[in-house]
């Protein structure tokens, strides 16, 4: 059978089973959007290129299943670098397919032309420049390989316009045959063994667990493991809703912002299981002071992440879900549960520690009293089904979010973790509720991250997707006021937004969207149910949030975890 | 200009595809790793290149640098050469100033006691090349030097494991073997 470049693409994209993408078509791209037309994958028009990239990590986020956008040259293959490595960071499975100049004009700065897949190298897994149309097939099967195996991630397929214009013969293929790229999923058996004798051995364990648990779907291997071995789990900002927060072992998130017990717990451990995860430094603060008296199991799909930053005593390289359900097993033919030494001293100082160091806001309800973003956080996390899903930007509003909604499943958490690119929560909620129509999707971002992307709203409503974002306005771009704040000596530069411009409300309504504005505490609970009986399209809240309000605890960027701040009224640091 | 510890032979077997060596060259940039030399030629099998690296573990200890190279899906097998267990050949080309009536003499000396050749004649410079050992290159460099090098050119060094009694001591970094 006798198909253009730009057919063949198509087909091999619904070969691969992908139902939904994300793009916006331009000059070099063009050969490719006729099929669709024709085919069975739903498109979804973007109004910015950046939009297409983070609804494609979106949808992944929460469905599992690779997303994928689709734009022009040039300036849109440049747009979509930002969701690339997002996705790089967070290990998201994305395949982008970017047109190009025709092959023949490469290398000349033809218009539009830039250099994308040398640009996209070091944001992406893998990434191909198609010289040939018989060689789509092949590449699309690969990069959907790459993109969804070992470690995910995205990868990047660049189509000349000549390429995807030319004749080939369709075929596809059985399998993939590539030498170089073997991952390891099953970990080693010595190896699994000696972290049992240690489990076995640990008077203070937790179980550090990280992205990796979700990617591999192992949370059930994970509350087996827990249960099983009593042992308490710290989920990372990667991995909420990887171990129930209502779970009586789960400490909930270390880090920076992580709260006193999860953050002291792995400092005082004696051994942490490290699951999925790699000592971000935003979780091992000064890594020289990081849990010191731990010894380290670490499993990873990646094993360049075993010993980056701190050497493990027993590193093992696999699949997390598969790891883990062989370590269970290891711990039972130990003696399972009966075999754990008595760790109750343990269990009761953790106890002690979360009595004494809760999350801690004060709302007023008196006259002028400021609205606080953490009580709308619990207003909205109480007023939303138990399975609702939560997408967040980036900076205070994101840790709030984190902090204070309740995770108890899997997937109901989506937000950029490692690059931190503001603007994600937007578009990276349209495709979490694309990919799952059937949940309630809300979106929490700050002011400073709604003004980067929001015009992906108007998708949104073009494409009836009724998410909800609830804007937590505190009229500045609030992490780095709170920086300047505490370590600038409360000199203010360059962060205060005001709360009026843009007018949010009106900005929403003019994106088709119904917008909402709540300026006091009773207000709240009213203003989410009314949004939450909308289904007919998009709802932005405009929460007027206190400007002064600061993510507590903190570990001050450099220092040692040790030196956590709990509070401004509380120990170390605090003013 | 002596190799020391701090130096660390890889021979990095790559699928023989366009952008491969921008890929590992780009790794070792953004992960902050230092190349110390490099060769590259396509190996018997054409589908696959040989890419004799020398890296300066002072900036990264090898083992990460070893891990992320592995990561890159045309990277199908590593292998660190033990300097001990393996033969390193370099190439040197230099020209040379050697008048006829002056020194001329002396440096053709030099070349054939270095078991070099002359590969190029002008009225007051030679070309000459040697191969050897990177240590016997980095001598024969010295020993020219005096009498004046007019351009010098190494090519970075090849290495291959030797030829022991029991099998080669070949040690693969990784499991990821292709």
């Amino acid at each position: 059978m006798k198909l253009t470049g730009a057919q063949a693409l198509i087909k091999s994209l619904e070969m691969e089973g992908v139902e939904v993408m994300f793009g916006l078509p331009g000059g070099a791209i063009l050969p490719v959007y006729d099929p669709i037309i024709d085919s069975t994958i739903r498109h979804v028009l973007v109004r910015h290129e950046q939009g297409a990239g983070h609804m494609a990590e979106g949808y992944a986020h929460v469905t599992g299943r690779p997303g994928v956008a689709m734009v022009t040259s040039g300036p849109a293959a440049t747009n979509i670098v930002t969701p690339l490595c997002d996705a790089y960071m967070d290990s998201v499975p994305m395949v982008v397919v970017t047109g190009q100049v025709p092959s023949s004009a490469i290398g000349s700065d033809a218009f539009q032309e830039c250099d994308t897949t040398g640009i996209t190298m070091s944001v992406t897994k893998h990434n191909w420049l198609v010289m040939d149309a018989q060689d789509i097939p092949r590449i699309v099967r690969e990069a959907f390989h790459i993109a969804t195996t070992g470690r995910p991630g995205p990868v990047l397929i660049d189509v000349p316009k000549d390429v995807s214009m030319q004749s080939m013969d369709w075929y596809w293929p059985d399998g993939v045959d590539l030498p170089g790229y073997k991952p390891t999923t099953i970990g080693h058996p010595r190896m699994i063994k000696e972290a049992a004798r240690l489990i076995g051995e640990s008077r203070r364990p937790v179980i550090y667990a990280g992205g990796g648990i979700l990617k591999s779907r192992g949370a059930e291997a994970l509350r087996a493991l827990a249960e099983l071995t009593g042992i308490p789990v710290v989920t990372t900002l990667m991995a909420r809703g990887a171990f129930p927060d209502r779970h009586e072992l789960c400490l909930g998130m270390p880090g920076m912002h992580g709260n006193y017990t999860a953050v002291t717990a792995m400092q005082r451990a004696d051994l942490l299981i490290a699951l999925g995860s790699r000592f971000d430094d935003r979780v091992t603060g000064k890594v020289s002071g990081f849990a010191p008296e731990a010894r380290i199991i670490h499993v990873d799909i990646d094993p360049a992440e075993l010993g980056k930053v701190r050497r493990p005593d027993v590193p093992i390289v696999g699949d997390c879900r598969r790891v883990i359900e062989e370590l269970v097993r290891a711990v039972e033919a130990l003696g399972g549960a009966a075999s754990q030494p008595d760790r109750s001293e343990w269990m009761a100082q953790l106890r002690r520690w979360q009595q004494e160091y809760p999350l801690r806001y004060e709302q007023s309800f008196d006259d002028g009293g400021a609205l606080k973003p953490q009580y709308v956080l619990e207003q909205l996390r109480d007023a939303t089904p138990d399975d609702t899903i939560v997408v967040s930007g980036v900076g205070q509003h994101q840790m709030w979010t984190s902090q204070y909604w309740r995770f108890d499943h899997p997937y109901t958490w989506v937000n950029s973790g490692g690059l931190g690119t503001m603007g994600f929560a937007v578009p990276a909620a349209i495709g979490a509720k694309v990919g799952r129509p059937d949940r309630m999707v809300w979106a929490v971002d700050g002011d400073g991250c709604f003004q980067m992307t929001a015009q992906e709203l108007v998708t949104a409503t073009a494409e009836r997707i009724p998410v909800k974002v609830a804007i937590l306005n505190n009229a500045y771009l609030g992490m780095v006021r709170q920086w300047q704040e505490m370590f600038y000596e409360e000199r203010y530069s360059e962060v205060y937004l005001s709360p009026d411009l843009p007018d949010y409300v009106k900005w929403a309504e003019a994106m088709g969207c119904v917008g909402l504005r709540v300026e006091h505490p009773e207000e709240v609970l009213p203003a989410i149910e009314k949004a939450n009986e909308i289904d007919d399209r998009p709802v932005v809240i405009d929460f007027r949030t206190d400007s002064a309000e600061k993510v507590y605890p903190m570990v001050a960027a450099g220092t040692s975890n040790d030196d956590i701040i709990v509070d401004p009224a509380h120990g170390e640091g605090g003013r | 200009m002596s190799v020391a510890v701090k130096h660390h032979t890889l021979s990095v077997l790559v699928e023989n595809k366009a952008g491969v060596l921008t890929r590992i060259a780009g790794l070792f940039a953004r992960r902050g790793f230092n190349i110390y030399s490099l060769a590259v030629a396509p190996t018997d099998d054409e589908r696959f290149s040989r890419i004799t690296i020398v890296v300066d573990v002072e900036s990264k200890p090898l083992e990460q640098i070893t891990k992320q190279l592995f990561k890159l899906i045309n990277v199908v097998k590593i292998s660190e050469l033990d300097p001990e267990a393996s033969v390193e050949r370099e190439l040197v080309l230099a020209t040379v100033r050697a008048g006829a009536g002056g020194t001329r003499g002396q440096v053709i000396e030099l070349v054939q006691v270095f078991e070099g050749k002359i590969v190029d004649v002008g009225p007051d410079q030679l070309t000459v090349m040697m191969a050897g050992t990177p240590a016997k290159v980095d001598d024969f460099e010295d020993l020219m030097r005096p009498y004046g090098i007019v351009e010098l050119q190494r090519t970075g060094r090849v290495a291959l494991p030797k030829l022991e009694r029991q099998a080669p001591r070949l040690r693969s970094v990784s499991g990821k073997v292709g």
